[in-house]
């Protein structure tokens, strides 16, 4: 990759792959065999039990993003996390931070996927836009422009709910295309023919550095299928009621967003759903749960912590 | 026969009940064997193989693969004809970041950093929770 490309990195559209990595739906032998292809010319002649082995290995374990590790899908969120920071800088109040990790902690104690490799982290980012990403792995971001569409702390937590629905839901790693992992898991088994040297540990990173532009184009530039929206909607609607939160914040948020947010104008209004067609989903599901509260020292402590921001 | 599973994370709890926030009996590390004693729903009856331990640990913790530890080129040759095993620090690993990062200096991995230093204990948790009068519906306290 050129190093204009590189510094572009966020805004590319996932267009970088070389020629060696277009292995896309790589299932039968033949494409199997175009891909030793590739490998001799990335590693040097293999013999052919080590072919063989290397195809077993390809079919055996390349699947879906399920074949990454919990610790591979960290290092990808934690180099997507470095991304987002760069697009938006961290918004430096101890106080305020603290209390998005409490209550994101919490949050995520009680989802589906209280277990990532490292644990969830939470970060609020200095910008007016109104925005919020979910690196894999567990790593959270909302701007100040989001928070300020909650006029609560259920409202928040309803936020934060949602993006933690994203990554119980794994929806950063199913962007990265099924050719990177065929490739990322074939790398790993050249080690068994042959200890990982300069070429590989390369090889491994060019397609880390696709995976990575596969996550960001989706999270940054397109945003996530209607599906998979909706998908983090009700997942926050679950985890919020396990807590004891009022799933009812997440509309009143959307509420606040739709008198915010101005259509078209903003990277979150377009990749996002607009929140009128949200609210008209969560409807029938909120329903039957119990008319929203504000208990006083929940509001004292939203508005010390955060509202100010 | 009861199954084998193996912790994929960093460290996770065995609790006391299948809820989030029960008292923890003991904490376990990346590569830790467990034995299933019944395997329903999220949280699974577990005996930790080591020391006998018995609680519960939620799936998401837990792999049926093996985890190998530090894999020499031997346990790397095995997972050639095997889907038995996941391999920890190999494939995206620090080597990679660090490769990614001397090629993309301008990346903020220091506020991840820094970012990663913003633990909350379960204690905070369960006073977040009373004070602010949330009451959890899987009795979590």
């Amino acid at each position: 990759m050129k190093e204009t490309t590189r510094r572009n990195f966020l805004f590319v559209a996932g267009n970088c792959a070389a020629a060696g990595f277009l292995l896309a739906g790589c299932k039968t032998m033949e494409a199997m065999n175009k891909m030793m292809d590739v490998v001799s010319v990335d590693v040097g002649p293999v013999s052919s039990s080590q072919a063989q082995s290397l195809i077993k290995v390809g079919q055996a374990v390349a699947k879906t993003f399920e074949s990454f590790t919990p610790e591979q899908e960290y290092y990808i969120g934690r180099t997507i996390g470095a991304m987002v920071l760069q697009k938006y800088p961290a918004f430096d109040s101890v106080l305020a931070n603290t209390y998005i990790n409490v209550m994101g902690q919490t949050l995520a104690a009680a989802s589906d996927r209280p277990d990532t490799f490292a644990g969830y982290r939470f970060q609020i980012q200095d910008s007016e836009e109104i925005n919020a990403f979910a690196a894999p792995g567990g790593f959270v971001f909302v701007t100040r422009g989001l928070i300020r569409c909650c006029k609560d702390e259920d409202s928040l937590a309803a936020v934060l709910a949602h993006e933690i629905g994203h990554i119980q839901g794994k929806h950063g790693l199913q962007a990265i295309k099924q050719s990177r992992i065929t490739h990322a898991v074939t790398t790993l088994g050249l080690e068994g023919a042959k200890q990982l040297g300069g070429k590989e540990i390369s090889a491994l990173t060019q397609t880390f550095e696709e995976s990575i532009s596969d996550i960001t184009n989706t999270l940054i530039v397109n945003g996530y299928s209607r599906i998979q929206e909706k998908e983090a909607d009700l997942a926050a609607v679950e985890i919020l009621n396990r807590v004891g939160y009022s799933p009812h914040g997440l509309i009143a948020m959307l509420n606040q967003m739709q008198t915010r947010l101005k259509p078209g104008t903003s990277d979150f209004a377009r990749t996002h759903p607009l929140p009128e067609d949200r609210i008209q989903a969560l409807e029938p599901v909120l329903g039957s749960f119990a008319p929203y509260q504000h208990p006083r020292p929940r509001l004292l402590r939203f508005n010390t912590a955060i509202s100010w921001i | 026969m009861d199954k084998s599973m193996s912790v994929q994370v960093r460290q996770s709890h065995v609790r006391k009940t299948p809820s989030f926030l029960s008292m923890i009996k003991k904490t376990l590390s990346y590569g830790d064997r467990v034995v299933v004693l019944e395997d329903k729903k999220d949280w699974l009856d577990i005996r930790v193989e080591a020391t006998g331990t018995r609680g519960f640990m939620h799936r998401s913790a837990l792999t049926v693969k093996k985890v190998v530890l530090n894999p020499g080129k031997q346990a790397v040759e095995k997972t050639a004809t095997s889907d038995e095993f996941a391999l920890a620090g190999k494939g995206f690993n620090e080597n990679v970041e660090g490769r990614f990062r001397a090629d993309n200096p301008h990346l903020n991995f220091i506020g991840i950093d820094r970012m990663e230093g913003c633990g909350v204990s379960e204690d905070q948790m369960r006073d977040f929770l009373l004070k602010g009068q949330l009451i959890p519906r899987e009795g979590a306290l």
